[in-house]
């Protein structure tokens, strides 16, 4: 490369360096910024809430599709908005270290020389006071209010509120840290989510979770091995609005596994915590506890079978599956808790205790498509290749004979969904959320400003505020009648 | 006394308070109103009305106190709502609403004292009467328990800050857009008479600016707050929901602002437009997000 053009790609990368740590430049990004995460709280995000993105794929696929190409669902990870906030956050770099070493290198030094014409300065005034003292006294005054002063020959120059830019520089960094924060959760950080019916144990293992995801750079191996016993759960509810007031969960917790257990109460806003590691309580439902048995009496399946809420009052749904009878069969379910009826809504759920349960099952007979490869809820029937058998509703302890088999409605348990979350950079964005606020108040909170003595002829007196902040006029009156002795 | 009477007793008092405003807002109206004077029997009548607020003193001087009155008896009503649910009273939209009026009138009774504005009297009692008009009508619901992922001390810290920061921010909103119309007119000409009285654009300017940058860390701090919070409820203290979306929002739209003015150097026209754009993100976050939007703060109770 010839050296012209060298210099031109170095001129230009300089110009575009220059461009991009200006601060319009940063305010632009700033407000685009705000912009860019609009779309994000309209339409339905991937990691928010997937079942609404998939319901607006069913409702618009064509303009699902385009906006898909947008990262419309996954604003918050898109390629444009992480554009921003890096592109922000360089210029925000590029602002700022420069800044901070200056203000490093001036936190050593003197404050200016004293300009030659105080009459320009504002609050400019003459003081009539004795010359051969007046620098003296003058200089132990703003001593002990904390100004840093420079003497010269004939004149003092004071300089206060230096705080205000260091301030500014630590809420600018201290957002770089919050960033790192971010940044560290993400690829060091582990995320899951369980459902365990009371009474069940759940051990720290990738596949005692239902959805579990990892960093980038963390590996299955890092889970901590702990084990939990869900000892019971307990739910109160406001008896006229059904709002629930108070969820406890009880586990019996031993870290590592094999260590003597613990009991611990997990509360909605009170994790466990194992180092890093939280452990919350998300949501709640029933699994109703049934049992199967085919023709000739066998049994074939016994347990709780978790169903998913619909609603407030906890009417919850769910499927049992039973690849192993021949034909398949396959059952949809509902459970309600409080069984109330009405014509417009057919059987519903009038309250979210278990006060007069009721398992509303349809029975399907055919192929439940589990070998097909294709992956399917648990909580959902495909029953394209099925025909129904019967329709029933049970009580408490009531079979029904469908035929094929007959199944029985035994009873019933809560089941909990507990959220695991391991994230090693919260520590730092709280830290950094931290110095920001204390950055802030600082640098919003602080008047920098100067005042000169100078004596020639006469004693001068005057000042310089930056930003026109106010205050400054009373800080040189007082002095100066200081200084007359009034 | 059981809940149901304290919040009987809240209730009463929120009433009391309306009237006391109400009151108010005709003393403020009179005030600027008989403020106006014809000189003499001249023919060119209109040129020559003045505004003479010395007559109105007294009216003003009553609509201040009635302020004043009007704050006490609505700091009780928020006050006896709280003991009535036996918690703070931050739960749902009516009770952020009568909160949110509080904080405003709050503010500006604090202005006032700071820096003589009376003149922002008026529009204030007018959208203090609306924000408790609508409270007490569409968003009224019965004092109750809280759901369990209230039940924090964070509440306490991280909705107060909230409603504060959203008090001064609509205080700051009122003066931009009150800059922006008097541009407009002495672009025209001199001010109308009733406007004469009301500071010089420059102080509108800088008022709105100490506003936004006195209350700019305490919104920075609700937003930590609610972050720290959601870390403890949710298991994760950031998650774009749409309510902490619109908060960073408004968060970016102010420092927008305050690095406008101070290192560019934006002031007037330019800087009251930002200002009211910042607002109106908040304005949005608290109706728009409240009551349709979908996601984690759905505790409107509507």
């Amino acid at each position: 490369m010839s050296a012209v053009n060298e210099l031109n790609t170095r001129g230009s990368f300089r110009w575009i360096w220059r461009q991009l740590t200006s601060m319009r430049t940063a305010i632009i990004l700033l407000l685009l910024m705000g912009f860019a995460a609009i779309p994000g709280s309209l339409f339905p995000q991937r990691n928010q809430n997937p079942m609404r993105v998939q319901q607006y794929f069913t409702d618009n696929p064509g303009l699902a599709k385009f906006l898909d190409r947008l990262s419309i669902f996954d604003v918050y990870s898109s390629p444009w908005f992480s554009a921003i906030y890096l592109l922000l956050f360089i210029s925000l770099i590029g602002c700022v270290l420069p800044r901070t070493i200056d203000h490093l290198r001036t936190l050593r030094a003197v404050p200016p020389l004293t300009p030659k014409y105080l009459e320009k300065m504002e609050f400019y005034s003459v003081v009539a006071t004795d010359k051969s003292s007046a620098l003296d006294r003058a200089e132990a005054y703003l001593r002990a209010s904390h100004f840093r002063v420079r003497r010269e020959e004939s004149s003092i120059s004071a300089e206060k509120g230096y705080i205000r830019e260091s301030g500014n520089l630590l809420f600018h960094l201290s957002l770089i840290l919050i960033l790192v924060g971010v940044g560290v959760g993400g690829l060091l950080g582990m995320k899951g989510e369980a459902i365990i019916n009371v009474g069940d144990r759940f051990i720290n293992t990738p596949t005692s979770y239902d959805s579990l995801s990892f960093g980038k750079f963390q590996g299955e191996g890092s889970l901590p091995p702990f084990a939990l016993t869900v000892k019971s759960f307990t739910a109160k509810y406001d008896l006229q609005t059904s709002a629930p007031m108070d969820y406890t969960l009880t586990v019996e917790a031993a870290n590592p596994v094999g260590s003597a257990p613990k009991t611990q109460v997990i509360k909605v806003n009170h994790p466990l915590t194992y180092g890093n590691t939280n452990i919350y309580l998300q949501a709640n439902g029933y699994s109703p506890v049934v049992t199967v048995r085919n023709k000739s009496g066998d049994l074939v399946f016994k347990g709780a079978v978790v169903f998913l809420p619909q609603d407030g009052n906890l009417t919850s749904i769910g499927a049992i599956k039973l690849p192993d009878m021949s034909p398949q069969i396959g059952f949809v379910g509902s459970f309600i808790p409080t069984y109330d009826r009405s014509k417009s809504r057919g059987a519903f759920s009038s309250f979210p205790e278990v006060l007069d349960p009721r398992l509303l099952l349809s029975v399907w007979e055919g192929n439940l498509g589990l070998d097909t490869g294709n992956p399917q809820s648990v909580y959902r029937l495909d029953t394209s290749k099925m025909k129904r058998l019967g329709l029933k509703q049970l009580v408490l302890g009531e079979s029904y004979d469908f035929g094929e088999g007959s199944i029985t409605f035994n009873g019933y348990t809560p089941w909990v969904n507990l959220q695991i979350v391991d994230d090693p950079g919260k520590l730092y964005s709280l830290l950094g959320a931290t110095l920001a606020i204390l950055g802030l108040l600082a640098s919003l909170f602080t008047r920098q400003r100067r005042i000169w003595i100078k004596v020639g002829d006469r004693v001068e007196i005057a000042g310089l505020a930056k930003n026109g902040a106010p205050g400054l006029e009373v800080e040189i009156r007082v002095l100066k009648n200081l200084l007359e002795e009034k | 006394m059981t809940s149901a009477n304290w919040a009987y007793l809240s209730n009463y008092a929120i009433y009391s308070s309306m009237v006391v405003f109400t009151i108010a807002f005709f003393a403020h109206a009179i005030e600027v109103a008989f403020s106006l004077r014809n000189t003499d029997s001249d023919v060119e009548s209109a040129s020559t009305t003045k505004f003479d607020f010395t007559r109105t003193e007294k009216s003003g001087r009553i609509g201040t106190s009635m302020m004043i009155l009007g704050f006490i008896l609505l700091l009780a009503g928020v006050i006896l709502r709280g003991v009535s649910a036996g918690r703070v009273p931050w739960g749902n939209m009516y009770e952020f609403s009568i909160t949110g009026a509080l904080a405003f009138t709050g503010a500006y009774l604090f202005a006032l004292w700071k820096y003589k504005v009376r003149w922002l009297g008026l529009p204030v009692v007018i959208a203090v009467l609306l924000t408790l008009g609508t409270a007490i009508t569409i968003l009224y619901v019965k004092s109750g328990p809280l759901v369990p992922a209230l039940k924090s001390t964070w509440l306490a810290i991280h909705v107060s800050a909230a409603i504060v920061s959203g008090g001064v921010f609509l205080l700051a909103n009122c003066v931009a857009a009150l800059y922006l119309y008097l541009d407009r007119v002495e672009m025209r000409g001199p001010r109308p008479k009733w406007a004469e009285r009301i500071p010089s654009l420059e102080t509108l300017d800088q008022l709105s600016y100490r506003l936004v940058a006195f209350v700019f860390p305490l919104w920075t701090f609700a937003v930590i707050a609610g972050a720290i919070w959601a870390e403890s409820a949710w298991g994760r203290y950031w998650g774009w929901d749409p309510k902490e979306t619109w908060a960073f929002i408004t968060w970016v739209a102010y420092a927008a602002y305050l690095h406008a003015r101070v290192t560019i150097g934006w002031r007037g026209r330019r800087a009251a437009w930002l200002c009211l754009f910042a607002g109106s993100t908040f304005l949005f976050n608290y109706i728009y997000v409240n009551i349709y939007g979908s996601g984690r703060h759905t505790y409107s109770g509507l």
